[in-house]
């Protein structure tokens, strides 16, 4: 098999000095897929992204995005490299109206960025009605299409969602689903991290189950699905 | 005739110097909400920088003047205004590097910001009474008057004069002007929409790209700009005294708070409701008062609510009340 | 070296400062222990001071810049206990500006009482709008009159309420209380809000403090200041005719003049070190009972001690309060000191934030360091000028005698104490935030 397009390998380490969280970690998305990382809470889920992401020390193993070592580089580095960050919490301006939500997400590239910003309105037509409006004012869903989308603007090769589908209602959730498979449709590939085990994995080509900063189960989606043990340890039953 | 006499006094001793006033204690509070948003911290050291910027532009003034420069009408301190807003922005981006930054990298707590900038007004205060004295100093020239109180009775018959100082008319334009520019450059340049991005949500700019050292560097520039400009605004209305620059801190920070700390349109909003309650209340109406009622209805005291000694009173009032109702000030403003 | 020695040995340095600007006129030294003496004294008041801001900065990381305004009311409280009752105040207008005040606060107190039980609405805010607005009226239709009666008593000399001509001793305390009250107030409304706003709130009330008594007449003689202020001892002049203390300075080989300022001088020094040391001590008791530990706990981690059901804004409020009084007691001595009360002489520079170098440069949270502080920028605050003035004239020792230039620097030495504070309080903050004698 070849490289995944994005992989953190084998990672051990935690935030600054403190006690490592992670422990020989691997967490990987090849091109065109959706890669999902669940498990019980306190299991260093966000804390593997993180790492991923190069926002605590790794101590242990690498991260390579296409081949090429990333491990070194500040997070602010590897959104050069084509990297799409959405955090959980705070992830957009909230004093700031939507459109220009997607402007300071394109803050890095210096091309004209409107083909990108109606490629957005187009995958996120909510957001194209209310582009003049304070982001702080929308609902919680409509929130976190902005936060992809200004997550998108810096036409990434590859996105990172935190939790993408915290505290909205389910209904909302459905409809973040549909929309993130719209977004790997387009052939960006995405890792993202899941508190709804049992929906994310029914939209994953590929899923993680983390214990305790280790890997405990990996396989496809279906696969993690089928798999009795997984089933009755962390979809309920 | 008499009513109109009551709107002239009304304009002339209230209206007009609360408008100026407001427009003076706007920018300076737009200074400071600008540093709140993008620094985190209340810079104690506000009324200092702006007490430099006029420092270096009055001596740039008496430069010109012994040349023989001059604006004609207007006073030549506008043009040595850009040189004091120069010199003022090497001072505080100097500042910044050699002070702020340590405790930046350090993310040291606000308090920490507050208690340095003290250290930081002290030394600017040290500085400017070293250069100029720690007296009185006026340096406007040119037109005292656009209208004088004379002229407007000659001109109108009415009993009450309206003076309109040129002072208070550059106050005003100027201060249209720059909230414009400001507005327009943090509304619709790219730099200025990554300042308030970046006052917004510190760590989602830096997810962005936004470098957070040039914000910094630009919201220094543009709050030296707005420091000096408010300064020689008031000096030129008024008079320059470094211990005065340093108490306009009080009615600066109230306006600031009172729109809320970090929004700038509630910094201008503030700004005014300062100004005009400090004048109304410190104003004594009885000559209004006196053109408004009956005859045995006329007032025989001042109707003065405050003597102008208590001006300060009346901004810590305010401060106050928006403290124990609304911290957040009238405008949404960052944090409480 | 342990800490213990190192700490003895700094007080020990600054004593010695203290002593050879008694002994010697060499350099920054004055050579008379009248000049030392005095240095001293002030330095203990501020070292009370200190001690009181460390109570707030230290314990409980509270940002208090309105110490001008507390240390102003312990002097205006000097004024009130001690001097002498003006003849006819009461008659002529002290007992309406005492009935007019109450009628301000019954105001004040009808309004929140009215913002408290009435629902939100049209209907309060136009009966709140009423009842401030004819309260305020009232108020002064009583004031006015009242004031103007008791400032034409004699205005050359008196035209104020005067005081209830009670021992000096007592006024002490007193001005705590007083700065206490004020600080209750404040404390009242900006506790519990950013930290910023503490400072902002009480840079305020200290400018208004100070304006009202620069021009509250009645109150405190204003800007026409009040002199001839009581002492804790006799005065000069008496002891000089004294012949039982006239005897006493000869056997000591003294001139009666001297002898006599050193008299006055070193008792209230030993005054002075009194209350300190009982300030001392009970702050260091506080320190160390439970009630400190809490503070500290509060201080580090306001999140943790409030989850741990601590009341955080209530033990703000109170260690504010303490540490306002204590910089009112130590005002109240200074003006004691000075036997007069002049309120425009009062100026944040002097009185609030040198009071905030000495506490960091002292070390923060530690109460000897505030003490050591205290007395060592006090020192340094008195020779800044000497020793600028000095560098000056060495620098422009180049200059021709009449350059416009050296004149001006010359002229202007005495504006280096603020940059030289500044430069202080930034460079101690740098690098070495603990200060001299750092929190255990």
């Amino acid at each position: 098999m070849s490289e995944p397009f994005l992989i953190g390998d084998s990672m051990t380490g935690g935030y600054g000095k403190g006690p490592d969280i992670l422990h020989d970690c691997t967490i990987a998305v090849n091109r065109g897929e959706i890669a999902v990382i669940v498990g019980p809470n306190g299991a260093g889920k966000s804390t593997a992204m993180k790492a991923v992401f190069g926002m605590l020390n790794v101590r242990g193993g690498s991260v390579r995005l296409d081949g090429e070592d990333i491990t070194a580089l500040s997070p602010q580095d590897r959104v050069v490299k084509g990297m799409g960050f959405v955090p959980q919490n705070q992830n957009i301006f909230t004093s700031m109206t939507v459109e220009e939500n997607l402007e300071m997400g394109a803050f890095i590239r210096t091309d004209d960025i409107r083909e990108t910003m109606e490629q957005i309105y187009h995958l996120f037509p909510i957001l194209k009605d209310k582009r003049h409006q304070a982001a702080g004012e929308l609902s919680g869903g409509q929130r976190q299409q902005v936060a992809v989308g200004r997550a998108l603007m810096t036409q990434p090769k590859v996105l990172m969602l935190d939790e993408p589908t915290a505290g909205v209602s389910p209904i909302v959730m459905d409809e973040l689903f549909d929309r993130i498979i719209e977004v790997a449709r387009t052939g960006i590939p995405i890792l993202m991290v899941e508190q709804n085990a049992r929906q994310a994995l029914e939209i994953a080509d590929k899923g993680y189950v983390l214990v305790q900063g280790r890997n405990a189960f990996t396989g496809t989606g279906k696969e993690l699905l089928a798999d009795p043990e997984v089933r009755k340890s962390f979809l309920g039953g | 005739m008499d009513l109109l006499n009551a709107i002239v006094a009304l304009t002339n001793y209230v209206m007009i110097p609360a408008i100026a006033y407001g427009s003076q204690l706007a920018l300076g509070a737009l200074g400071v909400t600008l540093i709140y948003g993008v620094l985190r911290f209340s810079n104690f050291a506000h009324g200092d920088s702006m007490a430099f910027g006029t420092m270096v532009t009055i001596l740039v003034t008496w430069w010109m003047q012994s040349m023989g420069i001059n604006l004609g009408p207007l006073p030549t301190a506008l043009l040595a205004l850009p040189f004091g807003i120069l010199a003022t922005m090497g001072l505080l981006l100097f500042t910044d590097r050699v002070v702020y930054k340590f405790y930046r990298e350090q993310k040291a707590k606000p308090v920490i910001f507050v208690m340095v900038s003290l250290g930081v007004m002290f030394m600017m205060n040290g500085l400017v009474r070293f250069i100029i004295g720690p007296g009185d100093q006026r340096f406007s020239d040119g037109e005292r008057f656009i209208i004088s109180a004379r002229d407007f009775k000659a001109m109108t018959g009415l009993r009450e004069g309206l003076a309109f100082k040129t002072s208070q008319s550059i106050t005003v334009i100027t201060a249209v002007v720059v909230v414009i520019a400001l507005f327009w450059f943090l509304n619709r340049t790219r730099t200025g929409k990554s300042m308030r991005a970046y006052s917004d949500n510190e760590d989602l700019a830096l997810l962005s790209g936004i470098n957070p050292e040039r914000v910094v560097m630009y919201t220094w520039m543009i709050v030296a700009g707005l420091a000096t400009i408010a300064g020689v605004l008031y000096g030129l209305d008024k008079s320059f005294k470094p211990f005065t620059y340093f108490q306009l801190l009080l009615p600066i920070f109230a306006s600031a708070i009172v729109g809320g700390l970090g929004n700038p349109l509630g910094a201008i909003a503030g700004g005014f409701i300062i100004a005009f309650s400090e004048v109304s209340i410190t104003y004594a109406w009885k000559k209004v008062l006196g053109y408004m009622m009956p005859e045995n209805l006329q007032p025989d005291s001042l109707v003065q609510l405050l003597s102008t000694d208590y001006k300060f009173a009346v901004s810590f009032g305010i401060l106050l009340i928006v403290l124990l109702f609304k911290p957040t000030g009238l405008f949404k403003g960052q944090s409480v | 070296m342990n800490a213990t020695v190192k700490h003895s040995l700094m007080f020990a340095f600054v004593g010695l400062l203290i002593i050879l600007d008694g002994t010697t006129s060499y350099g920054i030294f004055s050579g008379t222990w009248n000049s030392a003496l005095g240095i001293l004294n002030m330095g203990l008041v501020s070292a009370i001071m200190a001690l009181g801001v460390n109570l707030q900065w230290g314990f409980a990381g509270l940002f208090n810049i309105g110490i001008m305004g507390f240390t102003a009311l312990g002097g205006l409280a000097v004024v009130l206990v001690t001097s002498a009752p003006t003849p006819g105040a009461w008659s002529e207008g002290g007992i309406g500006i005492i009935m007019a005040l109450v009628l301000g606060a019954m105001t004040v107190v009808a309004a929140v009482m009215i913002t408290k039980k009435m629902p939100p609405g049209k209907q309060r805010m136009l009966i709140l709008g009423a009842v401030l607005i004819g309260g305020f009226f009232a108020y002064r239709a009583i004031f006015d009159p009242a004031v103007s009666g008791l400032e034409a008593i004699n205005p050359a000399l008196l035209g104020s309420l005067g005081g209830l001509g009670l021992p000096v001793l007592l006024a002490w305390p007193a001005g705590g209380l007083l700065a206490a009250g004020a600080a209750w107030l404040i404390g009242k409304t900006a506790l519990g809000l950013r930290s910023d706003y503490l400072a902002i709130a009480t840079l305020g009330i200290a400018e208004i403090i100070i304006a009202v008594m620069k021009n509250e007449d009645w109150l405190s003689r204003g800007v026409k200041n009040v002199v001839g202020l009581p002492r804790p001892m006799r005065k000069e002049i008496v002891l000089q005719e004294d012949p039982g203390f006239l005897e006493t300075a000869a056997s000591l080989g003294l001139d009666p003049v001297l002898a006599s300022t050193l008299y006055v001088k070193i008792t209230y020094s030993l005054l002075f070190t009194a209350v300190l040391l009982a300030l001392l001590w009970m702050s260091q008791m506080g320190l160390k009972s439970p009630w400190g530990r809490m503070m500290r706990a509060i201080r580090d981690n306001e999140v943790a001690a409030e989850a741990m059901g601590k009341d955080v804004t209530r033990r703000h409020l109170q260690i504010f309060v303490l540490g306002s009084a204590i910089c009112g007691i130590a005002g109240a001595m200074m003006t004691t000191l000075d036997g007069q009360l002049t309120p425009g002489t009062y100026n944040p520079l002097r009185f609030t934030f040198l009071i905030w170098v000495m506490v960091v440069v002292g070390g923060s949270g530690n109460n000897f360091g505030a003490v050591l502080g205290g007395i060592l920028i006090w020192f340094f605050w008195i020779k800044v000028e000497p020793m600028g003035a000095g560098l000056m004239n060495f620098v422009t020792s180049g200059l021709a005698d009449d350059s416009a230039l050296k004149s001006h620097l010359l002229d202007s030495t005495a504006h280096m104490r603020l940059f030289t504070m500044g430069l202080i309080l930034l460079l101690v903050l740098r690098f070495s935030p603990r200060g001299l004698i750092p929190e255990k």
